[in-house]
This record gives C-alpha cells, structure tokens and sequence, in this order.
C-alpha cells in the first residue's frame, strides 16, 4: 500500500480477504459467519424480545414485530396469491429480514473496531457464499412449491401459453438465481467499496451520502429479493384459469 | 492503493472476490435454520395473535351489530306500541267526551223536561185555582146581587 501522509485506521480497504476456518477439510470463510451469527443473534433477540408476552392489545416491540409480519403478509400474499402464501411466509420473511438485517448491519455497525487476522467483518450479503446459498435455496423453493402443489402438472408451466416458451423457461430457471445473487451481492458490495474509497480519500462527511445512500439501496435491496423469491413462488404455484 | 483492485481482479486461489466454497452449502443450512426458528418464534406466534384479534374485532363487529339492528327492532316495536296507545287513549278521550256530552244533553233534557212539567202543573194548579177563586167570586157576587136585591126588594 501507498504510504500515505496520515494514517486512519478506519480507512483502509481490504477486497477479496477472507478469514478462512478449516471445518472438515472444508474451507470456510469465517468473518462471513461471524457477522451472520451477529445478525442472527440481533434478529432473535428482537424476535424474542417482542413476543415473549404477546397481548391482544399490543405494547412496545411487539407493535414493531406486528407491523413487519403485517408488511411481510401483505408483501407475500400480493406475490403468492391467497391460497399458499401461508406456507411460504416465514420462508419469504426470513429471506427479506436476514437480508435487511444484514445490510444494515453492514453499512451501520462499524465493524473496523474488530480486528481480524485476516479479512474484515461486514455485511454478510457482500459475499457471494451468502447471496448464492440465498438464491439456490429460492430455486429450490419454487420449485417445491411447484412441484408439491401442482405435481407433475407444473411443468406444464414450461409450455404456456406456448411451446415455443420453453428453452426461454428453462434459460430462467438458471438467470433467476443467477440474477438474484449477482444483484444483491453486486449492490451491498458496491456499496461498502464506495463508502470505503470516500472514507479512503475523504474521511469527513463526505462519505456520508453515499452511507445514506447505501442504507437505502440496502432496505431496497432486501424488499426486491424477497419480492422476487415470492414472485417466483407465486408464478410456480398459480394455476392457469382455462 | 492498488493492492485491493489487483485482488478483485486477480481472484487468487486464496481469497478473490467470488470465492465459492463450503461457506455457500453452510450458509443456506443456517439460513433454513433461521427459518424454522424464526417460524416457531415469531411468525406463527405474532400471525396467530395478529389473526386473533382481526378475528376477535369482526366478532365483535358482528355482535355489536346484531345488537344494534336488535335495539332498532326495539326501538321501532316500542315506537309502534306508543302509537297505538296514543290512538287509544285518543279514542277514549274522545269516547269519553261524546259520553260526557250525551250525558249532559240528557240530563240537561231532563231537567228540562221537568222543569218544563213542573211549570205547567204549577199553571195548572194557577189556573184551576183561579178559576177556582173565580167561581168563588162569581158565586160570592152573585149571593151578595141576590142578597142585595132581595133587602131592597124587601125594603121596598
């Protein structure tokens, strides 16, 4: 790195590092996990926090946790359709807040503070790992929800309205994890490099409507990979009316 | 300055940006996980008492309703009796003037008729006592024209 004429310790830029833990033979990246445990642990202890005594008239953070279940139900049911979006709400709902979380916790935790070995702690979305294991995990949701709610019926979902559909359906079963990853993985990365370049060049203020700037991409971010995942829920599951 | 962007570019054996390995398969289990945690945890807890209540207010709603529709049946079957006890009492009020007024007529008929009887027996008994007088008179003046008559004729 290029000496520099004063030094920040918050301003330095680390692409492509990981902290890799062995498991098994296996190499994992660990500042990924460390920061997802966190943002789990946050999501739980808010979770458990809100409804360790629910009531029916609401008070404190259950009135949080009912405005996001009532956000994610309609967020669901709008993509679902009436009949199954019950099933995959919690699916739908884990997706949009372990990746909300996530995203936040990337751009508003500093995580400079902790020191690692090797890598830095971050969002856990700015990691393709996270965004592919997320997206495959929607692939395979779509596709059971298909295939348990229709059968073999569901690839008649290939063929409709026509034949001719059908290398364009099989080409989106692979661009729809595909798109999903990239674009989160894309987005929330973008965004902590920008943040960490202003930081790197500009430590005040400046940086700092890039960070709001991030904070919004990130609540968009998460709203438009869950809406998708219901998205390809629904279009798995809906019947054609003959 | 450089070092980072030669590391995104190069994507090295040991670290790059899209390092795929066991993070991925490990990440997705720990993403199910947190699914079905936060399913017992928050989405079906928070769901069934959100659906509770919607289910609790319509009830409510409902009864609310029902008894509503109940007090304006009410309200509408009492409204009808006080009308008919209304016309009733007019009816009676009404009855009871036409009776009292008969009663009056005929009371007042019959006093008059009474009246009217008394003062012709009273004139009667005037004019039969009068006559009476008169007879009594005449007869008294005619004694007397005889008596007188009779003493001049005796006179004489």
């Amino acid at each position: 790195m290029v000496p520099l004429p004063f030094f920040l310790p918050f301003a330095e830029l680390e692409v492509g590092q990981h902290l890799y833990w062995q498991v098994g033979g296996y190499q994992i990246h660990g500042q990924v996990f460390l920061s997802s445990w966190l943002v789990i642990g946050a999501l739980l202890a808010l979770v458990v926090a809100g409804t360790r005594k629910l009531e029916r008239d609401p008070r404190g953070v259950q009135n949080l946790l009912e405005f996001i279940w009532g956000y994610l139900r309609d967020l669901s049911r709008e993509q679902i359709g009436e009949k199954a979006y019950r099933d995959w709400l919690p699916f739908i709902g884990t997706l949009f807040l372990f990746i909300f979380v996530s995203n936040w916790g990337g751009a508003l935790v500093p995580w400079k503070l902790i020191h690692l070995p090797s890598g830095e702690l971050g969002a856990p979305t700015a990691d393709i790992n996270t965004t592919i294991a997320l997206a495959l995990l929607v692939s395979l949701a779509y596709f059971y929800a298909g295939l348990s709610r229709k059968g073999f019926r569901y690839f008649e979902y290939y063929v409709e309205p026509t034949p001719i559909m059908l290398p364009f359906k099989i080409v989106e079963d692979f661009t729809k994890p595909l798109s999903l990853s990239f674009r989160l993985f894309g987005n929330i990365l973008a965004d902590e490099l920008v943040v960490a370049v202003l930081a790197f060049l500009v430590p005040l203020i400046v940086p700092l409507p890039a960070m709001f700037l991030g904070l919004f991409t990130s609540a968009i971010q998460a709203l438009i990979f869950a809406t998708l995942a219901a998205y390809y829920i629904g279009e798995a599951v809906h019947e054609e009316h003959h | 300055m450089t070092s980072w962007l030669l590391l995104a570019a190069a994507g090295a054996p040991e670290g790059g940006l899209f390092d795929l390995d066991a993070t991925l398969p490990l990440m997705a289990v720990q993403v199910v996980i947190l699914t079905f945690i936060l399913n017992a945890l928050f989405f079906r807890p928070v769901g069934k008492t959100v659906e509770e209540r919607e289910s609790y207010i319509s009830t409510s709603r409902a009864e609310a309703k029902q008894q509503l529709a109940q007090t304006e049946r009410l309200e509408a079957d009492l409204r009808h009796q006080l009308r008919e006890a209304r016309q009733q009492a007019q009816t009676l009020i009404v009855d009871a003037e036409q009776e009292m007024d008969r009663l009056y007529r005929s009371a007042l008929a019959e006093a008059q008729a009474e009246a009217n009887a008394s003062r012709e027996s009273a004139r009667r008994e005037i004019d039969s006592q009068r006559q009476q007088a008169e007879d009594t008179l005449n007869g008294e003046a005619d004694r007397l024209g005889d008596l007188i008559v009779t003493r001049l004729l005796a006179v004489q």
